[in-house]
């Protein structure tokens, strides 16, 4: 069967921070992204302090630097047009290896790293401490309206069942001779993708069917979420960091 | 009275006739097999026990109240049968284990402590509680099955219906589910093609082809009648056929002569 495993961005460790209550950390996460943004690209040693909590919250979730970076290479692709930023800006220039680059772009690339890798270096922990599932759960206390959060629920219920079938569908092809590997040959590729997402549909059909048939009635019973939301003694807990990111933050903007 | 259908018909939209006047009375703790090839309308049928498919005429009425569209009553007949779908990955939408179970007596109004309690004690009758925290994609698929089983049983209905519940299992999980269907306190209707597991565990049998009952009776005598299973398309696996085995709906070994078939065809 597909998956049978726990999510790869999950890393159980057990850790006090894994047992925060996941809308804490949820709401900790955003605050901490929030500050970071807004403080001035200028500013190098908030930046420096920003990186210090989140170290500082990696070793007390007991989270690996090493399996920090590598996840946080995801960024990447996303960041990559930052490296043409210094030779594609105007104004003020500086020398450097020969090579003439534009301050204004030299800042506009150190901006979008730092704060790009904070936010992905923060996101990373808060995945790694908290299961897909508890991410849900926090989003829903939190009031995030429920088809988004039922749509979510969704997903994380089928994405493997469909991955699985996806699998077991390229298996058949393959096994059948298919082996695409120009342009012209993805005739049988587009049909799975087609019969996939048929299948998909008639899927969501018997889903929706098996669940009427247990009295839904277009509204998910709250009954068994109530139990183990944070305390106001997490929720002060999780400010901390939040709280320390904003003081740096208001530090930064009023020099 | 479990469950009395009285001349339900059915036809789908593109005039294909599935249903063509269905009688079938169950009483309360009885297990019966409904029989029948595919394209019979067995799962047509099972859909017109609660309501989800209505309008094509005849009556269908589950412990004394009678189907129709009014909310309320829909809500009690589904609460009175709980169907469980043939592919479990279809009934267990929900992340965890006890929440799928929970989903149905939750949208039965239960919450807090009854709820679960009633999560616990289904969970407890197919044998899964230890694994009431994993996620549905992590349990084996016979494992998966007997969640399912037990996500209707904590509404504590009426008449538990059952598609397929022995497809695709391996052997062992095959009889696993058959030690705990035995053992459930309930009225059982069971949709199958598989013979020896009718004949396992329901006393009476029922053969629905083209949309109509055309045999009812013992399941013993039904599965010895080599022409009445061979007009409608049913079989013995090989090994079993001109003897049925013994097993818990006949006597071991012998095949009750003296019961009659109720032949409707």
């Amino acid at each position: 069967m597909a998956g049978g495993h726990a999510h790869a961005l999950h890393l159980d460790t057990g850790s006090l921070v894994h047992r925060f209550p996941p809308e804490a950390k949820v709401a900790a996460t955003v605050a901490f992204t929030i500050a970071v943004v807004a403080t001035p690209r200028e500013q190098f040693w908030a930046f420096g302090a920003y990186a210090l909590l989140v170290a500082a919250v990696a070793v007390l979730a007991r989270v690996p630097a090493r399996w920090l970076l590598t996840r946080s290479l995801i960024e990447l692709p996303f960041v990559l047009f930052a490296f043409l930023l210094p030779f594609v800006g105007t104004g003020e220039r500086v020398g450097w290896l020969g090579l003439s680059l534009s301050v204004d772009g030299l800042y506009g690339a150190w901006n979008i790293l730092a704060k790009g890798t904070l936010g992905v270096l923060a996101s990373l922990l808060l995945a790694a401490s908290t299961t897909t599932r508890d991410l849900i759960l926090g989003l829903d206390r939190l009031r995030c309206p429920q088809i988004l959060t039922q749509i979510a629920t969704f997903m994380l219920r089928y994405l493997d069942v469909l991955a699985g079938e996806a699998r077991r569908m390229r298996i058949a092809r393959l096994s059948r001779g298919d082996d695409p590997r120009f342009l012209w040959q993805l005739r049988g590729y587009a049909a799975g993708v087609g019969a996939l997402f048929l299948r998909a549909f008639e899927r969501g059909e018997r889903v929706y069917l098996a669940m009427v048939s247990r009295g839904y009635d277009g509204r998910l019973p709250p009954g068994w979420r109530e139990a183990g939301a944070a305390t106001a003694g997490q929720w002060a807990g999780a400010a901390v960091v939040p709280a320390a990111a904003a003081a740096v933050a208001v530090t930064a903007v009023l020099r | 009275m479990s469950l009395d259908v009285r001349g339900v018909r059915y036809a789908y939209p593109d005039g294909h006739v599935a249903l063509a006047g269905v009688d079938l009375a169950v009483t309360r703790g009885e297990r019966v097999a409904l029989l029948g090839p595919n394209g019979a309308g067995k799962t047509t049928l099972v859909l017109h026990l609660n309501g989800i498919l209505t309008g094509g005429g005849g009556s269908v009425a589950v412990g004394g109240l009678t189907v129709d569209r009014d909310r309320a009553t829909l809500a009690e007949i589904r609460r009175r049968v709980g169907i469980v779908f043939q592919d479990p990955d279809d009934q267990l939408f929900l992340p965890t284990v006890a929440e799928d179970v929970a989903f149905g007596p939750a949208n039965l109004g239960l919450r807090g402590a009854e709820l679960a309690a009633r999560v616990d004690e289904a969970l407890a009758a197919v044998g899964m509680s230890e694994h009431r925290e994993r996620a549905p994609h992590h349990l084996s698929f016979g494992q998966r099955r007997r969640v399912a089983v037990a996500t209707v049983l904590a509404m504590h209905p009426e008449i538990l219906v059952l598609d397929e519940p022995s497809s695709n299992l391996d052997p062992a999980s095959r009889r696993e589910l058959a030690e705990i269907l035995r053992e459930l306190p309930v009225t059982l209707l069971m949709v199958t093609h598989d013979l020896p597991y009718a004949l396992e565990l329901c006393h009476r049998s029922v053969i629905l082809d083209a949309g109509r009952i055309v045999a009812d009776g013992p399941t013993g005598s039904l599965l010895a009648d080599a022409d009445l299973l061979a007009r409608h398309r049913l079989e013995l696996p090989y090994g079993f056929v001109g003897a049925a085995p013994a097993g818990h709906g006949a006597q071991p070994g012998t095949l009750p002569a003296g019961d009659t078939v109720v032949s409707r065809g």
